[in-house]
């Protein structure tokens, strides 16, 4: 990983604010489809596809890649507007997100797009497919590493406490998660549907290494991600606390627009102040 | 008689018939499997020698996975070894896997089309004991409408060999449907085995005599159907063709309906439900290319339940007898 320069600081944060006027482009334009996800983790995609994951996205298929599993299917549009960005695709391709004949399907599917390591959509089956992924670069010697992003209402499928017990039985320090902890799901709040606190305590008990961030901070991304390279003695869980729909005030931290369908006027209301915090960065928020 | 390109055990119908369990065969096929190709890994969820993984395990420590009692995670883990370049073969009871990881086997194995083959053991009523919650009945209907899944089921040990290490050696998602008990060895390792090929084990004696009924089955229970064909043939001179239809899907529709317009009759034998099984399967074929008269040897929407597996096999009309009967209603249903 390169080092985080005022200049490359300001670069992603320029590249997630893209990111999140494509989702809302895409979303609209879809007419259906989620946003509050993919408008939380547009740092932490941004921070993986611009910065941390060795990769390279005209040959998607490398090797020697790092590989990213988006367990959490349904916020794929911020992924998908990060492999254009990053060159997998043309940026053009993002506006036929849930049509019919397109690459870009309402979940992701291997296979379909370049760029996408799995399936996923139905919850509670990332990590486990991480694990498989990371104990064959073991068994193959392999330096790369796996990365697997999941939301936090995944958190309540048995699926995924198998796959978190495995990884600590097996110390599979080559892998790492990332927990979008934004606290909302698509019946209201974790924490009323079904709490998942002590996270934290949770993921120690089951033998992993945890660290918590602020999900929008890259500093605090890239160090956690370094960190976690560094623990030899178990896989690593980044809890990463993110404000569902951050960047577009009237969908932050409203369980309603996990997956809403826009009003007239709210897509423009979006973009305009998404347009406004662009204008900020590049002045570097005199 | 039995057919002579079968090359089918020539002690078959005698009383001491050498037996053997179906599950047997896997274990022998899996270690054949990883010996030739060092790609091949297995997974097991706590039932290492009931699936005959354990001999595997042994031999392949670094290629093994025990993954405790969590059939999602082993399908999801065996999804991830395979898009990395592994032949994961993932083994246990069939109403856990793939009965309760079906979503984790659509959604990450055969819609992500990663190379995994799934073993489901204790496979039909024949489990006998345990009762009807280790009893998998409905497996076929489940995994044969699932999009790019093939689904084998051996009718002896040597053949679960076979499929067992063509499952290796084909790629894609393969299901293998595995029965318990020890049960007569109809094959050899001379019978020829061709995914997606059924094929004759039984023809009338008679060359040139045209046969009444054609029995298609598959697993285990094709032995009671070979004895049916046999004593209706012997005492009541009625001439059966009997196909193994080892490949559930893809179904050998050519054969089958080539057959079924030369014969007019069929009865299905199977350790499933009647609905969605090799049954259905047929019926379909044959609704939409010749219809004829179908009967069906099988579960009639209903569970099992403990005791020996001959006395379940008795009870739910699958043993020679009811097969026999079977017959007889069909042709008596041709001839309407």
């Amino acid at each position: 990983m390169e080092s985080l320069t005022e200049k490359k600081l300001k670069a992603l944060e320029l590249m997630a604010n893209r990111l999140r006027e494509d989702v809302i482009t895409m979303v609209s334009h879809a007419g259906s489809g989620h946003v509050g996800g993919p408008l939380g983790m547009a740092d932490i995609i941004t921070a993986f596809y611009f910065h941390i994951l060795q990769h390279d996205p005209h040959n998607p298929n490398w090797e020697g890649r790092d590989r990213l599993i988006l367990s959490n299917g349904h916020i794929c549009p911020v992924q998908y507007a990060a492999l254009a960005h990053a060159g997998y695709f043309p940026v053009e391709e993002l506006k036929t997100l849930r049509q019919l004949g397109s690459r870009l399907q309402g979940h992701p599917h291997r296979g379909s797009l370049p760029g996408i390591e799995t399936t996923s959509g139905p919850l509670g089956s990332g990590i486990s497919q991480a694990i498989g992924i990371a104990l064959a670069g073991k068994m193959d010697k392999k330096k790369w590493r796996t990365y697997c992003l999941t939301s936090d209402g995944e958190h309540q499928e048995g699926n995924t406490w198998e796959a978190i017990m495995f990884a600590g039985k097996n110390n599979l320090n080559n892998l790492t998660v990332i927990v979008d902890r934004n606290n909302i799901q698509i019946d209201g709040f974790t924490e009323h549907i079904m709490p998942l606190e002590p996270l934290r305590s949770k993921y120690e008990a089951f033998n992993w290494h945890v660290l918590e961030i602020n999900g929008h901070n890259f500093e605090e991304i890239a160090a956690a991600v370094a960190e976690a390279r560094a623990i030899y003695e178990k896989p690593t869980v980044i809890i990463a606390h993110t404000i569902p729909g951050k960047g577009v005030s009237f969908m932050e931290n409203d369980y309603l627009w996990h997956s809403k369908a826009f009003g007239p006027g709210d897509a423009e209301r979006a973009m305009a102040e998404l347009r406004t915090i662009k204008a900020k960065i590049k002045v570097g928020y005199e | 008689m039995l057919s002579p390109e079968a090359k089918l055990n020539p002690h078959i119908f005698d009383a001491d018939v050498e037996q053997k369990p179906i599950r047997d065969g896997y274990g022998e096929g899996l270690v054949a499997a990883a010996k030739v190709n060092p790609k091949v890994v297995a997974l097991c969820a706590d039932l290492l020698e009931s699936t005959r993984t354990e001999e595997f395990a042994k031999k392949y420590p670094q290629r093994f996975f025990e993954v405790g009692v969590a059939e999602q995670n082993m399908a999801t883990i065996a999804a991830g070894l395979a898009v990395s370049g592994k032949i994961p073969f993932i083994a246990s009871y069939a109403t856990f896997s793939p009965g309760r990881n079906w979503e984790q086997i659509r959604t990450t194995i055969a819609y992500n089309k990663a190379n995994v083959k799934i073993a489901g053991h204790h496979a039909g009523v024949s489990v006998g004991p345990d009762g009807a919650t280790h009893q998998a009945t409905e497996d076929i209907a489940i995994m044969r409408v699932m999009p790019n899944m093939k689904v084998l089921v051996p009718c002896d040990s040597i053949e679960a060999k076979k499929a067992t290490l063509s499952a290796a050696h084909v790629w894609g998602p393969v299901y293998i449907r595995l029965q318990r008990e020890s049960v007569p060895v109809i094959t050899t390792e001379e019978t020829p085995f061709l995914p997606g090929k059924a094929q004759f084990f039984w023809e009338p004696s008679i060359v040139g005599k045209k046969p009444d009924v054609l029995i298609i089955g598959c697993g285990a229970i094709l032995y009671n159907a070979l004895c049916a064909a046999r004593e209706l043939e012997e005492k009541e001179k009625i001439g059966t063709v009997v196909l193994n239809c080892h490949t559930i899907k893809p179904l050998d529709e050519k054969k089958i309906v080539e057959l079924v317009k030369k014969i007019g009759a069929v009865v299905v034998v199977e350790e499933h439900q009647i609905a969605g099984g090799l049954g259905g399967a047929v019926a379909e074929v044959l609704a939409k290319h010749c219809p004829v008269p179908i009967e069906f040897i099988g579960m009639s929407d209903m569970f099992g339940e403990s005791g020996k597996p001959l006395e379940l096999l008795k009870k739910y009309n699958m043993d020679t007898k009811g097969i026999k009967s079977a017959v007889k209603k069909v042709l008596h249903r041709k001839k309407l």
